[in-house]
């Protein structure tokens, strides 16, 4: 049912490309991405050069996306790039999922911690999502697990709410009410009955977050405050490049490129998951 | 010439429906003045002929052949911009639920001058003269505030008389009424029933008045069209079809249709199960300024529910026998009052120690779609209570499949979902999702309500074989007196929270004390007319 959708089809074959070519990046011809040669610097893309090795010894090189002005191979950066972009991604949509989920579900079927719970959320959402991310960043000691819980954290307030709404809703339904009568444990009860239910918007929602998980992480690595520079981020990349903008271009636009055309698919295969996931709008095709 | 004339209609469903054609080969003429029933059950094809002959098809439904005149007009071949300028002018629609036929945030005298203003160049002084004229037509009360208010604050009644006011705005020659009255409680009902009647003789109109309840069909019509699955079994006049129907379907329909007499099982004394006293419940809405709004739900509820028996509560929407379930299943706590169920006191117990006593009284609910989880299967939902309190699931199971033969379904169903099954097949799977917990107590609230009335005659006697089988306590919540006419042994009146008259049904049934019960039974459509017996 699902993949009679066209944007689900090319959401979901351009996210698969993605994640098939971060796999197998170390067999798509590049180098180790962190090696870098001083003779081969600037290279423009297509070029031949020499790159140096840890062992010391020298290999003829292809820069198909030519080199930064360290000297890197832009190509093996992008491609291992990836690896930390989709992780990222959906690190960070499964951990704000899983906090959304559990905190949303007792604001909304335990009325007694609605009230408490969900003003820490607003108070956690009146903070701008990308300062929040920053500031946390900058607490902890930066690598990917801190960028991953950054961003999540800034993104449980909104699944939270959510979730709450969906359970005030699916709450009132007989089938609910009919466990409680048969004596079902209230655990048992959003965790059974009340979460399946959930599940359809939810899938839409987390590919929202993955697609902006990818966005912030490459922000806060543009920033100088995400991942380390020696990590091969495509806001590393971007940063690195922005320098030498004018003259070399390629710096910045073959990372800027993978980051768009990820985005946008997760984001596709995010629309067509809620077209074919609401049973409303499946009525109106 | 007849106002309507609908020949040899075919409407195609989508691929994947359960039958090629919505309607196929139906013909039927209503001429001035006549008032011609089209009853069927859901899913017959009814509202689909409506939205044919008003031109409102759903894109999906596209019509195969046949021919709708409307005044010798052909309807299927006029432009959109004709059919416009006939719908309100010459035909004119009413719905079954006003409160969603309104425009919720426009005032309902800014919508009755919509009409004016779009199909005649009346001025507005004139324009809300004539709506003001209308309403009285209607018999509102004090038509300048309806004029001035908003859906919402309208009664249900006043809505739907709001909505005939609509229609009738610029006296068109065909009225179609579809399921005008299901949303309304019996005693409105039969306002808007005698309504519709008296403003049809006044101006001559010919109606097409769509319904499933054959006490409705009995009040209002002159001429009947029975319908099964998008054909038309069965023409004639009101007295033909309903005292000497022809095809067996009719036959079939008329004889599900419950009596109005009270069945006349004899009542043996009993030992008591569940026995409430001065029940009550107030809901209270706190606002942060003092002002207090109390919403008194049930008040001083006393009943008592006796072994093998059962009890009716009968009451109209808003008179408190749902709130008196919900507490008495503990659904929602009481705010006042004891609910004694053996000896102890569950009224005010706190959840953990309810657990052990809630497999001793089970519910089953109104809407068969809504009451099981769409994501488990049905074997999962009926050995779900037994596993709550320790069954073995392989026990559990095996005993799922007596109770789906008990209930008269296929133990091969377990493994299916609820959306494979019909809605009285459901109903069926929520009894023994109720029985498998093997309870003392069988809530029913508006069990049978949402189901077409051969089904519900089917449920009503598997409720009655399994009360018998089990000797069970039966506590039946129902807005039909016929329902419960049928099944209760005691019956409890309610109207505004309160038992207006309690007693044994055949003395509730024949010599009805209380006021209120007295107009209860004088509202309910087709009274005179022996359905049980056809």
């Amino acid at each position: 049912m699902m993949l009679g959708n066209w944007s689900v089809r090319i959401g979901g074959a351009a996210l698969l490309l993605m994640a098939l070519v971060s796999m197998a990046a170390p067999w798509l011809g590049t180098v180790d991405p962190s090696l870098f040669d001083a003779a081969s610097r600037d290279l423009r893309p297509g070029e031949s050069g020499e790159i140096l090795t840890l062992e010391g010894e020298t290999l003829k090189h292809t820069f198909r996306m030519g080199s930064d002005s360290f000297g890197r191979d832009i190509y093996s950066r992008v491609l291992y790039g990836t690896r930390v972009s989709l992780a990222v991604g959906v690190g960070a949509a499964a951990l704000a999922l899983a906090f959304g989920i559990v905190l949303g579900l007792c604001a909304g079927y335990l009325r007694w911690l609605d009230g408490p719970l969900m003003r820490v959320m607003d108070g956690l959402m009146a903070i701008p999502a990308i300062l929040l991310a920053i500031a946390l960043v900058a607490l902890w000691r930066a690598g990917i697990g801190t960028v991953v819980a950054a961003i999540a954290i800034t993104e449980i307030p909104r699944v939270t709410r959510l979730v709450r709404a969906l359970v005030l809703s699916i709450r009132e339904e007989p089938y609910v009410e009919a466990a409680v009568s048969l004596g079902t444990p209230t655990a048992k009860i959003m965790f059974g009955h009340i979460l399946p239910n959930c599940i359809a918007p939810l899938l839409v929602q987390g590919t929202y977050i993955v697609a902006f998980a990818i966005l912030v992480e490459a922000i806060l690595s543009f920033l100088g405050v995400g991942l380390p520079p020696d990590i091969p981020t495509w806001g590393n990349i971007m940063a690195e490049g922005r320098v030498q903008f004018v003259a070399y271009p390629h710096n910045v636009f073959f990372p800027g490129i993978f980051l768009a055309v990820t985005v946008l698919a997760v984001n596709m295969l995010g629309d067509g998951l809620r077209d074919t996931l609401d049973p409303k709008m499946a009525k109106r095709v | 010439m007849s106002v309507l004339q609908v020949r040899n209609l075919a409407i195609t469903l989508p691929k994947g429906g359960d039958r090629p054609q919505a309607v196929s080969g139906v013909g039927f003429e209503i001429e001035k003045n006549e008032i011609l029933c089209l009853v069927g059950e859901s899913g017959s094809g009814k509202s689909v002929i409506a939205q044919a002959v008003m031109g409102l098809l759903p894109k999906t439904l596209a019509v195969a052949g046949g021919e709708i005149r409307l005044e010798g007009e052909d309807l299927l071949a006029a432009s959109p911009a004709r059919l416009r300028g006939l719908r309100g002018a010459r035909m004119s629609m009413i719905f079954q639920e006003p409160m969603t036929a309104l425009n919720p945030v426009m005032s309902c005298g800014a919508q009755m001058d919509e009409v004016f203003s779009v199909h005649t160049a009346l001025s507005f002084p004139l324009r809300r003269e004539k709506s003001l004229a209308l309403l009285r037509e209607v018999s509102i009360a004090d038509p300048v505030r309806i004029l001035a208010s908003y859906p919402h604050q309208l009664s249900g009644g006043q809505r739907q008389r709001v909505m005939i006011a609509m229609a009738l705005a610029l006296e068109p020659a065909l009225l179609i009424a579809d399921e005008p009255t299901t949303a309304l409680d019996v005693t409105t009902q039969a306002q808007i029933l005698n309504l519709i009647l008296e403003l049809q003789r006044k101006h001559g109109m010919g109606v097409l008045f769509i319904t499933h309840d054959f006490g409705v069909v009995a009040e209002i019509a002159q001429r009947v069209a029975v319908l099964r699955a998008g054909e038309v079994v069965e023409t004639g006049p009101k007295e033909e079809v309903l005292k000497r129907p022809q095809h067996e379907y009719t036959k079939m329909l008329i004889r599900s249709v419950p009596t109005l007499k009270p069945h006349a099982r004899s009542v043996q004394d009993s030992p008591l199960v569940l026995q409430t006293k001065s029940l009550s419940k107030t809901y209270s809405e706190r606002s942060w300024f003092g002002v207090r709004r109390e919403v008194r739900a049930a008040v001083d509820v006393s009943l008592e529910v006796r072994k093998g028996q059962t009890l009716g509560i009968v009451g109209e929407s808003g008179s408190g026998k749902s709130t008196v379930a919900r507490c008495i299943v503990r659904l929602i706590e009481p705010s006042a009052g004891e609910i004694r169920l053996g000896g102890t006191d569950l009224a005010h117990m706190p959840q953990r120690a309810l657990r052990a006593l809630r497999r001793r009284v089970q519910i089953v609910f109104q809407d068969p779609y809504r009451s099981l989880n769409p994501r488990r299967t049905v074997g999962e939902a009926i050995i779900e209570g037994p596993m709550n309190y320790g069954t073995s699931r392989s026990e559990a199971l095996a005993r799922a499949r007596n109770l789906m033969e008990l209930v008269r379904m296929d133990p091969q169903a377990l493994g299916r979902y609820p959306h494979q099954f019909s809605g009285g097949q459901r109903q069926r799977i929520c009894i023994a999702r109720a029985l498998a917990m093997e309870p003392e107590l069988l809530v029913a609230d508006e069990a049978v309500s949402a189901l077409d009335v051969s089904v519900q005659a089917q449920v009503l006697a598997l409720l009655a074989e399994i009360r018998e089988r089990l000797s069970l306590a039966m506590l039946f919540i129902t807005h039909d007196l016929r329902v419960a006419a049928q099944v209760c042994d005691q019956v409890a009146v309610m109207q505004h929270g309160r038992v207006v008259e309690y007693g044994p049904a055949r003395e509730v049934f024949l010599a009805p004390k209380h006021e209120y019960t007295r107009a209860l039974f004088a509202a309910a459509p087709g009274r005179d007319f022996d359905f049980g017996a056809a």
